[in-house]
């Protein structure tokens, strides 16, 4: 069988399960993130595929680089405010930073 | 001297008095006693570019009419409104008398109100009430006028209420404001007349209008009417009868007040305006004015007979001189009525501040003897001032002179030129006219009779109490100023000759203008001899550009009249002058006639003149009165038909509102309870969801998404 | 089987494996490095979609840039020889609720992907896309570049300041 668009969305399927996964059932604020970082590439793998099998088309990179900056400058923000959050509990567990349902 | 320039000096005098209000409005409480200072040196300032702008006038741009700018001020399409100012040789002679007799009071009063507590107060508003005057007499059209008209009015309430913790000043502001008020009633309709007729408020466009033949509404009783109209506003400011009863009452302002404003300046102002506008009386107006100026003249100088107030016999006096200046007006004199006007400015201004001297004087000897319940300004308190204050008095007596007429001094010529205008006119008119000079020589004869009165029994005799005795002459600040209007009270001032005026430079600089008023509606005799066609142009030509050596061509028949009449009527009120001033002496000096005894015969006529003619009683019965019952009327109206209106929907109002209340409390009330009950329990339900858990939060997303998808796939 | 299915499977292989491990792996620092193969795998697929630039700017951004990031963070933040470097369980009714919702949003994705029938069309491989897509971010895409500029110098301040120590 000739390797075609299912089987790559497919991949990016599995993919984004898995990152939602991850987010749902980690502890760790770092490995939530990592689940989400997941979820990008899953993203981004569909956009590429969408790309390739649709003629060819340049703006299915375009928006994976955008989605890549975007990415990075989460990674950055997100992991500057972990550190804040480790500052004031010491710990970086999402499941007891809770003060959102005061 | 070029004219823009003098304008532009015309137009300094006119705002430097306004920098005083300024400064002592604002930084009065810091400058606390300075500020007398400060007003008399801007005021002195203001007087030599006054007499500048006068001299400048007068010699180098005498043979211009006026000298004057104008500007748009409003433009609404098709009608403009320009306005400007100019100075034309009464404006100039104004600014001379307005400027000097105001500096002349700002020093009167750093002696007089020393200690007042609102010192800074007083000179703000002498500043403003400079300032507006000086728009008066600057305005060249009706707008201006009126607006300054106002401001004159409002800075004199404020200043006759000055001393407003005395219920009596803050009426008299009152009276004077209100009764003021009725007059400018009459002013603004007369304005509007003309302003919707010629489309300006410039005098020169309405009188061009005038003399093109154009008439409001086509009718020569409208051009009547008009006149009338900005007579009354004359009427009030120059308290003539019936409008005259304010005056009085405002001599419960501080004095210098008094004679700034109520002698000299503010009461000349209805006077100035006619002068100023009188090419555009027609006959009938002109008539009207002359009755009324001597009614005025006459009534009140039989109400000051018998006045025991140090001022209000100056105060009727003042008023019965006003008559005089209307009167001659309304006769045709117009350089004689504008001459009275400046000499009783000046004499009168001195009058009253040898009153404030006296009155000045006598507070002090009662604060000495500790007395603080007798009347300083009642004259029989009063008598042998001359000995304690001697100054006053030379100066009091000589300025007396003058108001009674008695040669060598200015009153006599002006004053014998009315009389002698009078008789011109009524010899010219003829009938019943002959009422006007003979009441005016009478007035003129009463006018002797009660300045000598008022003089003996203030100053000659024996001290008639007390405080008289301890009183003493004043320092310099209020004494200077009444030595320097006693001179100017001086025939020389006028004319090198002191029984006609007429050889003076003040007839030569003041001509009668001709007038506009088409021949059909005016005297013949008012109008140029020559030919009749040159009537409108000669009109024409007297306002818009010069009048003095060129009009003597124009020499009409009233003038040689007036020339006619001048000795009978020198030598008549020489006469009366003379016999009234023997009377007072022979009643109050001598006391061969007994006062008290005149008194008894002639009871009726002394009480009518002691209560004033009853006008103010006369006014309350009627006028006031009339008011007073439609107001009851109103409140009964209110307080029984509308109250009870209002108390039965508010009874209403109130039933059914317990009646809603209750419906409220049970009903609404119930299901609102119920339903927040209801709300309250669903919450503390579905709160164990709200966990603060983001990972729960994005289950329950995802949950929501798959149920989203199998919904609608 | 030609050699680009093999690419293909083993690629989607070290997605989903090192995926697999990166979810489920307790050691953090284990995780970390699955991270890294996982993303490796995603370059490949990349490079079989023909997506050349893409594939190397995965491999230097991520690879070189957030997963170093994100290692930093895991040092910075856990204490690496205790016991804490696991990470925590979670509770049991929600981990239950994650399996199965996150196992129904998987079947559900497979199942409508492959059922669907997606527009394609045929085209020719091009030389490299670096040039297409270059041209493209200054022309078409100038303002989203511009934007995307201005934005990562706001992240990167932004993170500065709230990263910063407090002295208070």
């Amino acid at each position: 069988m000739e390797i075609g668009l299912t089987h790559y969305i497919i991949v990016s399927a599995l993919l984004f399960a898995l990152g939602l996964y991850g987010i749902v059932s980690r502890k760790h604020a770092v490995m939530v993130l990592m689940g989400l970082e997941l979820i990008l590439n899953a993203a981004n793998i569909n956009f590429v595929a969408f790309a390739r099998f649709g003629g060819m088309n340049i703006e299915g990179h375009i928006a994976a680089i955008f989605v890549i900056i975007l990415a990075a400058a989460e990674a950055a923000v997100a992991l500057a405010i972990l550190l804040n959050i480790y500052q004031h509990f010491r710990h970086v567990n999402v499941d007891e930073v809770d003060q959102l349902k005061e | 001297m070029t004219q823009e320039i003098l304008l532009l000096l015309s137009i300094s005098i006119l705002l430097v008095p306004l920098v005083s209000f300024l400064i002592n409005i604002f930084f009065g409480k810091r400058l606390g006693r300075m500020s007398g200072v400060v007003g008399t040196s801007i005021l002195g300032f203001d007087f030599i570019l006054a007499i500048i702008v006068a001299y400048s006038k007068l010699v180098t741009y005498a043979d211009l009419h006026v000298v004057q700018n104008k500007f748009e001020w409003i433009n609404l399409g098709t009608y403009k409104v320009v306005v400007g100012f100019g100075i034309d040789n009464i404006a100039a002679i104004m600014l001379l008398v307005v400027t000097l007799i105001s500096l002349l009071v700002h020093l009167f009063s750093t002696n007089y109100m020393e200690g007042d507590r609102r010192y800074p107060t007083f000179y703000a508003y002498l500043g403003l009430f400079t300032f507006s005057m000086l728009g008066i007499v600057m305005a060249n059209n009706f707008l201006l006028m009126y607006i300054f008209w106002e401001l004159v009015g409002i800075s004199s309430y404020l200043l006759i209420g000055f001393w407003y913790e005395k219920d009596s000043a803050s009426n008299a502001g009152k009276k004077a404001f209100i009764t003021n008020r009725i007059g400018d009633l009459g002013f603004f309709a007369g304005i509007m007349i003309l302003f919707m007729t010629y489309g300006s408020f410039l005098f020169e466009d309405v009188f061009a209008g005038i003399a093109s033949g154009k008439l409001p509404f086509d009718n020569p009783t409208m051009l009547t009417l008009a006149g009338i109209g900005i007579f009354m506003g004359a009427m009030g400011k120059s308290a003539q009868w019936p409008l005259h009863v304010w005056l009085p009452d405002a001599m419960e302002g501080p004095t210098p007040v008094s004679a700034l404003i109520h002698a000299a300046t503010m009461v000349a102002a209805g006077v100035y305006l006619v002068a100023k506008v009188f090419v555009m009386f027609t006959a009938d107006a002109l008539t009207f004015i002359a009755i009324i100026g001597t009614i005025t003249a006459f009534v009140s100088a039989s109400i000051a007979l018998t006045q025991t107030d140090f001022k209000k016999v100056l105060a009727y006096s003042t008023v019965s001189q006003l008559g005089f200046m209307i009167m001659s007006l309304g006769t045709g004199g117009y350089t004689n009525g504008f001459f009275h006007l400046v000499t009783h400015a000046w004499f009168k201004a001195a009058l009253f501040l040898a009153a404030g001297s006296v009155i000045h004087a006598m507070h002090h000897a009662m604060h000495h003897l500790h007395d603080h319940h007798s009347d300083p300004q009642d004259i029989n308190n009063m008598g042998g001032l001359r000995k304690t204050m001697p100054w006053t008095y030379r100066t009091f007596l000589f300025v007396t002179l003058a108001l009674s007429g008695v040669p060598l001094t200015s009153g006599f010529l002006s004053k014998d030129g009315i009389l002698a205008g009078t008789m011109a006119w009524a010899h010219l008119t003829g009938g019943w006219h002959w009422i006007v000079p003979v009441l005016g020589f009478l007035a003129a004869g009463m006018t002797a009779f009660y300045m000598f009165r008022l003089t003996i029994v203030a100053f000659h005799g024996e001290h008639k109490t007390e405080i008289a005795k301890h009183t003493h002459e004043n320092k310099l600040p209020i004494v200077l100023p009444l030595v320097v209007l006693s001179l100017l009270s001086f025939w020389f001032v006028y004319s090198p000759n002191p029984i006609d005026a007429t050889q003076g430079w003040f007839h030569h600089k003041v001509v009668a203008p001709q007038t506009v008023v088409p021949a059909a509606y005016q005297w013949s005799f008012l109008m140029p001899e020559h030919a009749s066609s040159a009537l409108v142009e000669a009109g024409m030509h007297s306002t818009t550009s010069t009048v003095s050596h060129g009009s003597h061509a124009a020499l009409n028949a009233y003038q040689e009249e007036l020339h006619h009449y001048h000795y009978p009527a020198l030598f008549l009120s020489v006469l009366l002058a003379a016999l009234s001033i023997l009377l007072a002496f022979l009643i109050y000096q001598y006391k061969y006639i007994s006062a008290d005894a005149l008194e008894k015969r002639f009871k009726f006529l002394h009480t009518f003149s002691y209560n004033k003619w009853y006008f103010d009683e006369l006014y309350k019965a009627t006028a006031i009165a009339a008011v007073l019952a439609l107001s009851r009327a109103m409140a009964w109206f209110d307080s029984t038909i509308v109250d009870g209106i209002v108390n039965l929907s508010a009874k209403v109002t109130s039933l059914a509102g317990k009646l809603t209340g209750i419906f409220d409390n049970v009903v609404i009330d119930g299901f609102v309870n119920l339903l927040a009950d209801g709300t309250g329990y669903a919450g503390k339900t579905l709160r164990k969801l709200q966990t603060g858990n983001i990972q729960a939060y994005i289950v329950f997303a995802l949950v929501g998404i798959l149920a989203l998808i199998y919904f609608f796939i | 089987m030609d050699l680009i299915t093999i690419a293909f499977y083993f690629f989607a292989a070290l997605v989903l494996g090192f995926g697999g491990v990166v979810v489920l792996s307790k050691n953090i620092m284990h995780t970390a490095f699955a991270l890294l193969f996982t993303f490796f795998g995603v370059a490949g697929l990349y490079v079989l979609l023909y997506a050349d630039f893409l594939a190397i700017t995965q491999i230097m951004i991520y690879i070189g840039g957030i997963l170093v990031l994100i290692i930093f963070g895991v040092m910075l933040t856990t204490r690496i020889t205790g016991v804490d470097v696991k990470s925590g369980k979670i509770g049991k009714f929600q981990l239950g609720g994650a399996i199965v919702f996150t196992s129904l949003m998987a079947i559900t994705l497979v199942v409508v992907f492959s059922q669907t029938n997606w527009y394609q069309a045929e085209a020719p491989a091009p030389d490299s896309t670096a040039e297409l897509i270059g041209v493209s971010l200054l022309t078409n895409y100038l303002l989203a570049f511009e934007v995307a500029s201005v934005l990562l110098l706001v992240a990167i301040v932004g993170a500065a300041f709230i990263a910063r120590k407090k002295h208070s």
